[in-house]
């Protein structure tokens, strides 16, 4: 018997399992993936917004403003990349500029500090490939960018270590109520469990009906995104937003954390959750809204497309809170943007739900730190040799176009909570995310999958069950 | 660590470079490959046809590379495997790493840059769709099936009609795949006829002109393609979408000079052919750096890159064996530029005084062209004219140029098609 | 098949043959489109007996993730390409081997032999 179950191993549950390690629980953390952080949150804008945007008497604003300023402590003791650079909302008219007011406001009501006004030309010397017909814009200097799916693994990671128990390509079919809790019926067999918290993202709804009365509808809304190259990625130095209309919410244009730069994302109803093809004719809308902010794009340096699915709940706020008809069966659903920006908030509040519930709860030893992660291309040269006479795999570049060794994918691929997959390998040590996306690595990476982890290679996976990507032997 | 000359790659190219300079006397050369044997992308390409030129033999790769491994090894000429350079500097230094030495500084007093190509992935041409597994680039499959021994998958459709895509339709079909199709978005095939030849109608495999793919579907492995025709801006024609079902699609769609170590040395790059913009004696915008091979441009013909890498490692040799005084800036330095219907030539810049005799200017047109001339001019006047029955962009034509003709420019150069 | 098209691969131009069974010429075809007589050669020799050098890997023995590249040593039927990749799918080689090694004599009765292309130890 679990004292709390988390269901959905993603931003949320991560962090919530993580938060929770600090107390003297036995918790599992659940998601029918084989890896973390598989579903939203590997596929968004990888921005923590300052928190203007959101109204200011909504969940979203709440949480979003208390948690932005928790990513500095939080992405030093788990060390992920994360940095303030700040956000311009840029107006091109009279009604963009009323608009920008407006988000000055709200953001003050809301509790966000450091937001200026600018005018066009400020603006511009600030961020010197905006265009030129910006006429103002609203300077937040507390927004930043972030790793998510770093942040989402490192969390897993230390929860682990912290006593929390993970257990992928497990997905929940059934629940029934119990007289202490509840049996959640999985294609792994029963789990039973105290307390259990519904983190499922797109697919809350379903979780939330099988338990409760009270339901609600998620509606999946895809967004798309082109990724650029690192050679273009300081185009633009801070997080550039349009003003939203009632038209949309604009394109953003931003730098990642790894020196690339993210275009997107774009927003579609659509009929089946999980997916996430790219359109062309979006792509161009998103291409053609873009150049207004930054009007010299140099989209001939595109290293990739990618969409991700978010989960918009009918009731257009969060919904984080224990059922009223089932005690100790907690939503934490409908967590749509800035949900990324108010997760360590969100996770903070939810801990405090299952102190009530329990009336109190013990804490222990708790190690709020991560295994420092090595990124050998950042070490200096005297760190590179000592690195490598210590320990030789450090000496073996796998991935030519990011620099990244033998060493950093053993360490990616034995770590709690640790990939085993291309991609899983990909999303914690970046072999493959550089120009030639894999073509020199691939068969590497694979190689040392199965060395790892003692498979054959025709049973090393790209992503997701199914993602095969050997046939069989030629011979 | 000192070295007079430090070849970066062990491909066709930085063997022959190497072998080339020791026989004009250098002694002190180091060659660098990053991978586990010499040898370079050959060791994958166990089709024939590679030395047709240079040794009038149909080889296939690793025959090939074994020929000028064996002088390397033969000449004692140093080299490192599995060995990594981290960056160039402006005064040649290289900042290199491997497992057993850790990481280390090389002074060199010339380099040579023969590290190669890689080939565009998918993102670089933006097909829309989903990201399933079974999506490779040619080389990629070619490396998994033919040194390592495992199959890619079952039923594939090939983009690109580059030559690798062309011996990989050919590869999968003999290992007991099935290939749908080859398409190609340009009205012309982009590799050599007798592999559009002995690859595909030999197999009956269509290839399809003007055509794309245009979206991929499959959420864990691909599960198929959509296919169209383009017109001729390559813009899609509408209602002619088709969907062709496999687990398979192999990107044959373009090879790019691999130039990052260059750029971290500060070469000018030509973006033209995106490698670095060199003079008469493959010698970059850095004085003692020379480059050859597929890091200079795409060539078609290894037999080329050999020509080519041996004529860099003799200029590197005579670099290194002149003394400081003697390696003043050359003087009359000419630039060569590509006028109509030319894509590109090399080398981009001439020094007239110091030409040997003569002058080969590499060039590719960028379209098929039937009975023309090609025109080398100079200040409004021609230097030479020569007549071409047909030339394709996907084959690079050269033209000798006497030293005699040139004496007397002084303006840049331009080369048209007429 | 009266008629049927090729493009040569001689040189360069490709020119586009056009081959037409013919029992009144001396070799039973008549070939046009060709620009030179080599171009008429091959459409013949490709009409009577189209040969073609296999290249394909085999197994080594006690090593996974590793292939020898061989070939045949001379030019073989291409309508026999597929059963000699049917023998090739059976066989094991011992290491070490060197480039030019002979691995099967007359690989079925084509006259040719199987060779490794590549020495490894």
């Amino acid at each position: 018997m679990y004292d709390v179950v988390i269901v959905g191993a993603g931003i949320i549950g991560t962090f919530i399992a993580r938060e929770l390690s600090r107390y003297d629980l036995k918790i599992l953390l659940l998601d029918k993936e084989n890896d973390v952080s598989n579903g939203t949150t590997k596929a968004n804008t990888a921005i923590i917004h300052a928190g203007f945007d959101a109204p200011y008497n909504s969940k979203m604003g709440y949480f979003n403003v208390r948690g932005n300023p928790m990513f500095d402590k939080i992405c030093h003791e788990l060390d992920v990349p994360f940095k303030r650079v700040g956000s311009l909302v840029l107006a091109f008219d009279e009604e963009d500029l009323r608009t920008l007011e407006k988000l000055y406001e709200n953001g003050s009501k809301s509790g966000v500090t450091q937001m200026e006004i600018l005018d066009g030309e400020e603006a511009q010397q600030i961020e010197a490939n905006i265009s030129k017909k910006v006429k103002g814009a609203l300077y937040a200097k507390t927004a930043g960018i972030i790793g998510p799916w770093e942040l989402a693994i490192a969390l897993a990671e230390n929860a682990m270590e912290n006593g929390v128990d993970l257990r992928l390509n497990t997905e929940v079919m059934d629940v029934t109520r119990l007289n202490d809790g509840y049996s959640i019926v999985t294609n792994k067999g029963n789990i039973m469990s105290k307390i259990l918290i519904n983190c499922a993202g797109v697919h809350a709804d379903k979780l939330n009906n099988m338990v409760s009365n009270n339901r609600f509808k998620i509606i999946p809304k895809k967004g798309q995104y082109f990724l650029l190259d690192k050679t273009v990625g300081n185009l633009v130095n801070k997080i550039i937003f349009q003003c939203p209309t009632d038209r949309g919410k604009g394109i953003v244009v931003t730098p990642t954390v790894h020196g690339n730069l993210i275009i997107g994302p774009d927003s579609e109803i659509i009929e089946e959750k999980e997916d996430t093809a790219t359109e062309s004719h979006r792509l161009k809308f998103i291409r053609q809204v873009a150049e207004k902010s930054v009007p010299n794009i140099p989209f001939d340096h595109v290293i990739t497309t990618f969409a991700g699915v978010r989960a918009e709940p009918d009731t257009g706020d969060f919904i984080i809170e224990e059922a009223e008809d089932s005690p100790g069966f907690i939503n934490v659903a409908g967590i749509k943007s800035p949900g990324l920006s108010a997760s360590p908030a969100i996770a903070e509040y939810v801990v405090n739900l299952v102190k009530e519930i329990y009336g109190s709860i013990k804490e222990k030893n708790f190690n709020p730190f991560r295994k420092r992660v090595i990124r050998f291309a950042k070490l200096s040269d005297e760190e590179k040799d000592e690195l490598i006479k210590k320990d030789h795999r450090y000496g073996n570049i796998i991935c030519r176009c990011e620099t990244i060794t033998e060493g950093e994918i053993i360490d990616a691929i034995h770590r709690k909570a640790g990939a085993t997959t291309v991609d899983g390998v990909k999303r914690r040590a970046r072999p493959g995310s550089g120009r030639c996306q894999g073509g020199f690595c691939l068969p590497r990476v694979m190689e040392l999958l199965a060395r790892e982890k003692n498979k054959n290679m025709e049973e090393i996976l790209k992503d997701g069950l199914g993602s095969y990507i050997l046939t069989g032997r030629t011979k | 660590m000192n070295y007079d000359l430090v070849v970066i790659g062990g491909g066709p190219a930085g063997l022959a470079a190497a072998i080339s300079a020791r026989r004009k006397g250098i002694k002190d050369i180091l060659i660098i490959e990053r991978d586990r044997e010499l040898g370079g992308i050959l060791n994958q390409c166990i089709h024939n046809g590679f030395g047709l030129h240079l040794f009038k033999k149909e080889l296939t790769g690793p025959e090939y590379a074994k020929c000028f491994i064996d002088e390397v090894r033969e000449l004692n000429i140093d080299y490192k495997l599995n060995t990594f350079v981290l960056d160039i500097d402006d005064k040649k230094e290289l900042s290199v790493i491997n497992s057993r030495d850790g990481f280390f500084k090389i002074q060199a007093k010339a380099i040579i840059l023969a590290m190669g190509c890689r080939e565009r992935p998918r993102g670089a041409i933006n097909i829309p769709g989903s990201r399933p597994s079974g999506i490779f680039t040619a080389g990629t499959a070619q490396r998994l099936i033919n040194m390592e021994g495992y199959m890619v998958g079952k039923k594939a459709v090939i983009l690109g009609s580059g030559d690798i895509g062309l011996i990989m339709a050919r590869r999968l079909t003999l290992e007991g795949a099935k290939v749908e199709a080859v398409a190609e978005i340009m009205p012309y095939p982009n590799g050599l006829n007798r592999n559009i030849v002995q690859c595909l109608e030999d197999f009956n495999i269509p290839l399809l002109l003007e055509h794309t793919v245009i979206e991929i579907k499959g959420k864990d492995r691909l599960e198929g393609v959509i296919l169209a025709k383009v017109d001729e801006n390559r813009s899609v024609i509408r209602g002619t979408e088709k969907y062709i079902e496999c687990d398979t699609l192999i990107l044959s769609v373009g090879l790019i000079p691999e130039n990052e170590l260059s750029k971290s040395a500060g070469i000018e790059i030509d973006p033209l052919t995106f490698g670095p913009i060199v003079d008469e004696s493959l010698e970059t915008s850095i004085k003692g750096i020379f480059a050859c091979g597929n890091v200079l441009h795409v060539h078609d013909l290894v037999d080329n890159v050999t020509l080519e890498a041996y004529k860099a490692g003799e200029k590197a040799a005579e670099y290194i064996k002149k003394t400081s005084k003697e390696r003043v800036l050359k003087t009359k330095k000419v630039k060569l530029y590509p006028g109509n219907g030319i894509r590109y030539v090399l080398p981009q810049y001439v020094n007239i005084d110091d030409l040997d005799n003569n002058l080969k200017l590499f060039f590719r047109v960028n379209d098929i062209y039937r009975d023309i001339e090609i025109l080398i001019e100079s200040n409004g006047s021609l230097i030479k004219k020569i007549k071409k029955n047909q030339v394709f962009p996907s084959q690079m034509e050269s033209i000798t140029l006497d030293k005699k003709l040139l004496t007397e420019i002084d303006q840049e150069i331009l080369i048209n098609v007429k | 098949m009266d008629k049927i098209e090729k493009t040569c691969i001689i040189c360069p131009i490709g020119c586009n043959l056009i081959i037409e069974k013919d029992p009144e010429s001396k070799d039973g075809y008549r070939v046009s489109g060709n620009k030179c007589n080599r171009g008429l050669q091959y459409a013949i020799e490709e009409m009577i007996n189209p040969t073609r050098i296999l290249t394909s890997t085999v197994k080594i023995r006690g090593v996974s993730n590793k292939m020898l590249p061989v070939r045949t040593d001379r030019a073989i039927p291409k309508g026999k390409l597929f059963q000699v990749m049917d023998v090739l799918k059976e066989l094991e080689v011992e290491l070490p081997i060197k480039a030019g090694d002979l691995i099967i004599e007359n690989i079925s009765n084509t006259n040719a032999n199987l060779i490794a292309s590549k020495s490894i130890v």
